[in-house]
């Protein structure tokens, strides 16, 4: 990012360096532990230094996520649907600087790193869209054999721990993350480890579209390091696991069932088994959601 | 206090229903011994009386299960859903036919009175079979894709407390999915599923399409990991889901829990009070308490509690605890003399803890297994009987004041399957359902079950759901 304009006469211009930091309750802290690592692109060379999150910052995370889950599962369907819509307007502003951290992050052309952030914007639109239809589409009146009034609605299942894909980094953040809260839970991420800028970068987005804090709190760092608290955390009620390997999934697993929480296992085949511009469908709201049935009898 | 009515005995006849004296595995359409010969004894919880010799499955007897549910897994699935539909529809028909041997046989194998098995569990059965057959042929209308395909072979283990409703809510949709099954009934309770093999045969159900092994915990954990199977089906405690959960871990077994509970049962101060107290005693007797989602801590707004309990223990005075095969009997017997045990040591702890025990006069049969109802007043949100789950008639009682304090207590459990709420205000049963975290709030009822209707937890009460179009999910690869 470091670039020196050379124009002949005039002085050599330094550019500012962005501090990169994680995104928790609102707050854009530095690590607890004062730990960063090094983020390089494809050929090794130097692109910032991000924090290297902590299982304390991993707890305050979930603190963070938990403490906003009351107000952001009570928001209108409608609210949520704007404000995730807000969110794809906010990062259609910054298309350049996103398709320029994408394509240093992962080596790719400027076409297919253009082709990743409008895919994203366009997911965040679909999922904003989604926010007052699917309790239409997945609950209902259940016609039970007797004098009832019986009601099934989907309801949020809590926080939620995120494990982004490792690649695409940002429209594989983005595709797992907006799932998740256009329904009403709160999220606790864990960046692709090797290639968390544009990841941190979607926070200056999310903090300046209404999104209340700590309904997103994004961490960077070792995956495995930052997933084992989440997995293991009593308070959190749901992990994706679809950034973890093979390996590490099961660990995680393990650890999950511990407090029996919802899990959303990487799709068979690994990296390579999802196509992240496909329609996504509702499998990953779905996954997030819990069916209340109300009953009550009819009569006069 | 007196009766106020003498009753004379009115048993239901147990000739309607003709037990072997033993029985074995129903695997790939045909009985067979355990492979290593073992067998155990089921007993009826009432008189301890040896109801018949159950063949115990293991290791081996688990492989051949699996790989006949496998063969028939092929055929199964490829058949037209209409015509899997035709075999359910059937299966449903033989139930209502011959329901009221098996309500006989389940009181006698569970202890549970008559008036429910005759009443509330054999129509629930043959009403899942009847709402999944329909299902069979119309998967591709029910909002999982255009052409959504079964899981394969289902590993299902199933609690004793409902052996033969609970089997029902596991091969229903399993079969109306094309998928094929292999079940574990409780040790303490296998012949539902026995009889249900012959009702298979009846029906003219491929071989191998339903199997069925008895056995302990061990036979359980041998099926839930078995390499063949593609998904597995729990319901029981939440204790075994969580090992079930860390077996199933790291495979590609899809799983669904059905675990305990601790049901909230909140009495607003604008209560119909007798509709309540039927509403309490539905919530937490109902089967003994042996029910997943009882409404086993009562919630009372301070303001009514003393006119509450003081109609509640008059109520209760009334119930009769006897022979379950009475069809005059309300409360049966418990389920065998460790799940006895497991209630008693939880009361005790009650009465050491300082909350105040109340039953009503009642006399106990001498044989069998049986505890009287009971209510504990004086309770506190950290007493272990309001937090853990007794499974026995013993209702908890705690209040509250206002509608935020009784969600924040009735939330404040490791669980979330079911709740209560009584009050005659409109607007406050839809607030207060809204922020109950439980996956069945009934309002102004309780307990009460359909097979259209979706039924499953929150938190550590388990996921998945089962009934209605949502129970599909469980068996289908989406």
């Amino acid at each position: 990012m470091s670039e020196m304009s050379g124009k002949p006469g005039a002085h050599t211009r330094l550019s500012v360096l962005k501090t990169y930091k994680l995104f928790v309750g609102g707050k854009f802290p530095r690590s607890e532990s004062g730990r960063v690592y090094e983020v390089t692109d494809t050929r090794g060379n130097w692109l910032a230094n991000a924090p290297l999150a902590s299982r304390k910052d991993a707890r305050d995370a979930v603190v963070a996520a938990r403490k906003a889950f009351g107000g952001w599962s009570r928001a209108t369907a409608y609210n949520r649907g704007q404000i995730l819509y807000r969110i794809a307007e906010m990062l259609e502003g910054r298309r350049d600087q996103f398709v320029a951290e994408v394509a240093a992050a992962e080596g790719l052309s400027k076409a297919k790193a253009t082709a990743q952030v409008d895919a994203a914007v366009d997911r965040w639109v679909w999922y904003a869209g989604w926010s007052d239809k699917v309790a239409q589409v997945v609950g209902g009146a259940n016609p039970v054999a007797g004098p009832y009034f019986n009601l099934s609605t989907p309801e949020p299942t809590g926080v939620v721990a995120v494990l982004a894909p490792r690649e695409p980094s940002f429209l594989g953040l983005v595709s797992v993350l907006a799932p998740v809260i256009v329904t009403g839970n709160t999220a606790v991420v864990a960046a692709s480890e090797r290639a968390p800028l544009p990841a941190l970068s979607l926070a200056e987005v999310l903090a300046t579209s209404d999104l209340p804090g700590g309904v997103v709190n994004l961490l960077s760092g070792r995956t495995a390091e930052i997933a084992a608290p989440l997995a293991a955390h009593q308070d959190v009620n749901a992990i994706d696991l679809t950034g973890a390997d093979a390996e590490l999934a099961k660990e995680l697993e393990t650890a999950a069932a511990e407090n029996l929480k919802r899990v959303l296992r990487p799709s068979a085949g690994d990296a390579g088994g999802e196509d992240w511009f496909a329609d996504p469908g509702t499998r990953r709201m779905l996954a997030f959601l819990e069916t209340k049935t109300v009953w009550h009898p009819m009569g006069v | 206090m007196s009766p106020i009515f003498e009753y004379a005995p009115a048993p239901e006849s147990r000739a309607v229903v003709d037990i072997a004296p033993s029985y074995g595995l129903f695997v790939d359409g045909e009985f067979r011994e355990a492979a290593d010969g073992r067998v155990f004894k089921t007993v009826s919880p009432s008189t301890e009386e040896v109801l018949a010799e159950v063949a115990h499955a293991g290791a081996e007897d688990v492989d051949a299960a699996v790989a006949a549910a496998r063969r028939a897994f092929g055929p199964w699935s490829a058949l037209p859903g209409s015509e899997r539909a035709k075999y359910l529809f059937r299966i449903a028909r033989i139930i209502q036919e011959r329901s009221r041997e098996l309500a006989v046989l389940e009181t006698l194998d569970n202890g549970k009175p008559i008036r429910e098995t005759r009443d509330v569990d054999l129509p629930l059965v043959a009403a899942h079979f009847f709402y999944h057959a329909g299902w069979a042929d119309k998967l591709s209308h029910a909002g999982f894709g255009p052409d959504p395909r079964p899981l394969g072979v289902a590993g299902q283990v199933i609690p004793w407390n409902f052996p033969l409703l609970m089997l029902a809510w596991k091969i229903a949709p399993a079969l109306a999915c094309g998928n094929t099954v292999v079940l574990k009934p409780a040790e303490t309770t296998p012949l539902s599923a026995l009889f249900f093999a012959d009702v298979c045969r009846q029906a003219g159900l491929p071989k191998g399409v339903v199997n069925i092994l008895t056995g302990d915990g061990s036979t359980g954990a041998a099926l839930v990991a078995h390499d063949g199977i593609d998904k597995v089906a729990f319901t029981g405690s939440t204790a075994v889901g969580k090992r079930i959960a860390r077996t199933v871990a790291g495979t590609a077994k899809r799983l669904t829990l059905e675990l305990g509970g601790k049901g909230a049962n909140i009495v607003f101060d604008d209560a119909p009070i007798d509709q309540a107290v039927e509403g309490i005693v539905n919530g937490i007797y109902f089967n003994q308490g042996q029910v997943c989602c009882a409404g086993s801590r009562l919630l009372v707004q301070e303001s009514v509690h003393d006119e509450l309990m003081e109609a509640l223990k008059r109520r209760l005075a009334t119930l009769r605890v006897g022979d379950p095969l009475d069809k005059n009997t309300d409360i049966g017997a418990i389920n065998s003399a460790e799940q006895l045990a497991r209630i008693t040591e939880l009361v005790d702890s009650g009465e050491a803890e300082g909350a105040v025990r109340w039953s009503p006069a009642c006399e106990l049969p001498e044989r069998g297994w049986w505890f009287a109802p009971t209510i504990f007043t004086n309770v506190t949100q950290a007493h272990r009987i309001a937090r853990e789950e007794i499974f026995g008639p013993v209702l908890s009682v705690l209040t509250f004041r206002t509608p935020d304090e009784a969600v924040a207590k009735a939330n404040n459990s490791q669980y979330g399957l079911s709740a209560g709420v009584w009050t005659e205000k409109g607007s406050r049963i839809l607030a207060v359902a809204d922020k109950l975290r439980a996956g069945v709030v009934w309002a102004n009822t309780f307990n009460k079950f359909d097979p259209t209707s979706p039924f499953g937890g929150y938190k550590e009460s388990g996921f998945g759901r089962e009934g209605g179009r949502h129970g599909l999910e469980a068996y289908l690869d989406v």
